[in-house]
C-alpha cells in the first residue's frame, strides 16, 4: 500500500524542486515575513522590529490571501493535467490504485507546501530572534509554531480543494478558472457576504451564532487561530466579532483538520468515479 | 489447448458508450507467444478493445478475462506488473530526465530501488536513448519520446504487451530495431497486441490479424487465411523481349495488360504456381515479379467490402 504512494509523492516533490515551485514559495514567504517583521510599523513612522503580536497578526492577514492562491496554483492540474498528457491512462495500467495515486500526489505537493512554509516563515523567526532587542527566543517559539502549523494546514486544505476541482473537470483551463473563482469566494466574497449580512440586518443576527459561521470558511479559522494569542490587538472587521467568542486553539485546529479531510475525501470520491 | 491457457480471452464482448455501439459481439483468444495485429480506421474500436483488456473500462456485456482473471477487479491489480502498455500521444513529465521518468515507472511496477537504475539504463540503451538519458524530456524529439514510451512498456519483461501505434515517429532503423525486440519478446513467450493503421512492414511480424470497422469484426486470421478469404489476385509483373505476348499461352494472354515497364497480369491465387511454371518456361521472359496481396491490400479490400455492404442496405 505505502510503496507506490511514496514513489508518487517523491516524484511530485522532485517535480516541485525542478520547476522551482519550492524555491519560489520559500522566497515569497520569506520576503513577506521578514518584510512585515521589519517594516510592519512603517505606517506609524518607525522602522525596525515591531512587537511580535503585530507581526504575527499582520502576517496572518496577508498569508490568508497568498497561501490559498499558491496552493491552488500548485495543484489545480494534478489530475486533469496528467489526463491531458496521457500519463493518467498509462498510470492506471500500473499496479497502482487511484487512491494511491491521488494520496501520493497530495502528499508530495503537501510536502512542497510544508517545506516551503517552514523555511520561508521560519527564516523570519530566525531574523527576529537574532536581531530584535525586545523579543527573546522563548517568546517566539509558541506563536511561530502555531502560525507555521496553521499556515501549513491552510495550504494543505487548498491543495485538497484544488484536487476536488482537478478531479471534476476535463480541461486544464477550466480547472484554472474554477480555482480562481474558489479562491475569490473563500478569501473575499465569503467575508464580505457575512459583513453585508450583519450590516443589512442591523446586527439582528443571533450574536452567538455569528462567530460559528466563520467556521464555514477555513481561511477565517486560520485567522482565528492566529489571533487567539493576541487578544490585545485592535482587530477590525469580522475578527473583532469573533473575538468575543473564544474558541479554543485545539478546537480551531480540529476545525482545520476537518476542513482538510472533507475536500480530500470528496476528491477521492470524485476521482474514483472519473472515466478514462 | 484448454481455455485457461489463453492469456487473453474475450467472449461475446460488447461495449456501448452512451448508447453508441463501440464494439459488437467480439470473440478473441490470445495465446502465449502470439503477436496479434489489430487494424481499423479511427474510431473502429481498436482502443476500446485495448482498454477492455487493460481493465480500464468495463464491457457492457460479455466476458473479458486476462491471465484468467477479470481485469476490472481490484484483485487483478497485481497482475498489471506483468503487463506492458503504450498508448498513442503520451507526453511524459517534461521537467524530469528520461532516466528519472523511466525509474519512476519502474518503481511503480515494483522494482526494488537497487536494481532499478541498472535495468532502466539497460532498457534505455536498448531503445537507443543511452546518451540522452540524463537530459530533460522537454528537450526530446517526437521519436525520442516514443522510444522512451517503448522502454516504459518493456519494463519488467511483460507477459502481455499492448502497443497502440508503436512505430509512429520512429525512423526506419528504429522501427526495425523495435520489431526485432518484439520478435525477441515473442520467443520468450510474451503475447503482443499491435494496434495500428500504418500497415507496411508490420505483416512479417504478426501471426494473426483482426480487421475492424465501426466496432464490427470485418475479418480475422493469419495473413494466409485473410488472403484466402479476400480471394484477391496475385499480380505478376513481366519484363521481356518484344513479342512476348505472342508467346503467352492463350489463357494468360487474356489476363495480360501491357504497361510502361512491361506486362502486368492479375492471376487468381489458386492459379499462382501454375502460372509461374508456365511463365518460367518461356524463353522471351527476362524477369518475373510476383506481388501477393499485402496486408494493406487486404485491409482496403475488407473495408471497401464493408462500405459497399452498408451502402447496399
Amino acid at each position: 500500500m505505502m510503496n507506490p504512494l511514496l514513489t508518487v509523492a517523491g516524484k511530485e516533490f522532485r517535480d516541485g524542486l525542478r520547476n522551482r515551485w519550492v524555491l519560489s514559495i520559500c522566497i515569497i514567504f520569506a520576503v513577506l515575513a521578514i518584510g512585515l517583521a521589519y517594516f510592519g510599523a512603517a505606517a506609524a513612522g518607525k522602522v525596525g522590529f515591531t512587537s511580535l503580536s503585530t507581526t504575527i497578526v499582520s502576517l496572518a492577514s496577508l498569508a490568508v490571501f497568498i497561501i490559498p492562491l499558491i496552493a491552488l496554483m500548485l495543484s489545480y492540474d494534478g489530475i486533469v493535467g496528467e489526463d491531458e498528457s496521457g500519463t493518467l491512462l498509462l498510470l492506471m495500467t500500473y499496479p497502482l490504485s487511484r487512491t494511491q495515486l491521488l494520496l501520493g500526489k497530495m502528499l508530495g505537493q503537501g510536502a512542497i507546501m510544508a517545506f516551503s512554509t517552514f523555511i520561508g516563515f521560519g527564516s523570519s523567526a530566525l531574523m527576529i530572534g537574532l536581531f530584535s532587542a525586545t523579543t527573546s527566543w522563548s517568546d517566539l517559539l509558541v506563536p511561530y509554531t502555531v502560525f507555521i502549523l496553521s499556515a501549513i494546514l491552510l495550504g494543505w486544505i487548498f491543495i485538497a480543494i484544488a484536487y476536488v476541482i482537478s478531479a471534476s473537470v476535463a480541461e486544464k483551463s477550466k480547472a484554472a478558472g474554477i480555482a480562481l473563482i474558489v479562491w475569490f469566494i473563500f478569501v473575499l466574497v465569503f467575508d464580505l457576504g457575512l459583513l453585508g449580512l450583519l450590516v443589512s440586518t442591523e446586527g439582528n443576527v443571533d450574536a452567538n451564532l455569528f462567530p460559528y459561521m466563520l467556521l464555514l470558511n477555513p481561511t477565517d479559522i486560520f485567522r482565528l487561530v492566529n489571533i487567539t494569542y493576541f487578544a490585545d490587538q485592535n482587530l477590525t472587521g469580522l475578527m473583532a466579532i469573533a473575538q468575543q467568542t473564544q474558541f479554543s486553539l485545539f478546537g480551531l485546529l480540529a476545525g482545520l483538520l476537518a476542513w482538510l479531510a472533507m475536500p480530500a475525501g470528496l476528491a477521492m470520491y470524485i476521482f474514483n468515479r472519473r472515466g478514462l | 489447448m484448454s481455455s485457461t491457457d489463453n492469456i487473453v480471452e474475450l467472449q461475446q464482448v460488447e461495449k456501448k458508450y452512451l448508447g453508441v455501439q463501440a464494439l459488437q459481439s467480439l470473440d478473441l483468444n490470445l495465446q502465449a507467444g502470439e503477436v496479434f495485429g489489430l487494424f481499423g480506421h479511427n474510431g473502429a474500436g481498436k482502443t476500446t478493445i485495448i482498454k477492455l483488456i487493460l481493465g480500464l473500462i468495463e464491457a457492457t456485456s460479455g466476458k473479458v478475462s486476462v491471465f484468467g482473471q477479470d481485469p476490472t477487479q481490484s484483485g487483478a491489480r497485481e497482475l498489471r506488473g506483468k503487463l506492458g502498455f503504450l498508448q498513442e500521444n503520451v507526453s511524459f513529465y517534461d521537467q524530469l530526465t528520461g532516466l528519472e521518468v523511466l525509474e519512476y515507472f519502474a518503481r511503480l511496477k515494483g522494482f526494488a530501488r537497487k536494481q532499478c537504475r541498472k535495468q532502466c539504463l539497460e532498457l534505455l540503451a536498448q531503445v537507443g536513448l543511452k546518451d540522452a538519458c540524463g537530459r530533460r524530456v522537454k528537450t526530446y524529439s517526437k521519436g525520442m519520446r516514443q522510444r522512451l514510451g517503448l522502454a516504459q512498456a518493456l519494463l519488467g519483461n511483460p507477459r502481455l504487451l499492448l502497443l497502440d501505434e508503436p512505430t509512429v515517429g520512429l525512423d526506419p532503423i528504429a522501427t526495425r530495431d523495435f520489431y526485432h525486440s518484439i520478435d525477441q519478446l515473442k520467443h520468450q513467450g510474451c503475447t503482443v497486441v499491435l494496434c495500428s493503421h500504418v500497415l507496411p512492414g508490420v505483416e512479417k511480424y504478426i501471426d494473426r490479424a483482426l480487421i475492424l470497422g465501426r466496432g464490427a469484426v470485418l475479418a480475422s486470421g493469419s495473413i494466409e487465411q485473410l488472403r484466402a478469404q479476400a480471394n484477391l489476385p496475385a499480380v505478376f509483373q513481366l519484363q521481356g523481349q518484344r513479342g512476348l505476348s505472342e508467346e503467352l499461352p492463350e489463357d494468360l494472354r487474356l489476363l495480360a495488360r501491357s504497361d510502361s515497364s512491361g506486362m502486368r497480369m492479375s492471376v487468381p491465387m489458386q492459379d499462382k504456381m501454375h502460372t509461374l511454371r508456365a511463365l518460367a518456361g518461356l524463353s522471351g521472359v527476362d524477369n518475373i515479379d510476383v506481388q501477393l496481396p499485402s496486408l494493406e491490400d487486404l485491409y482496403t479490400h475488407f473495408i471497401q467490402r464493408h462500405c459497399d455492404q452498408e451502402a447496399a442496405l
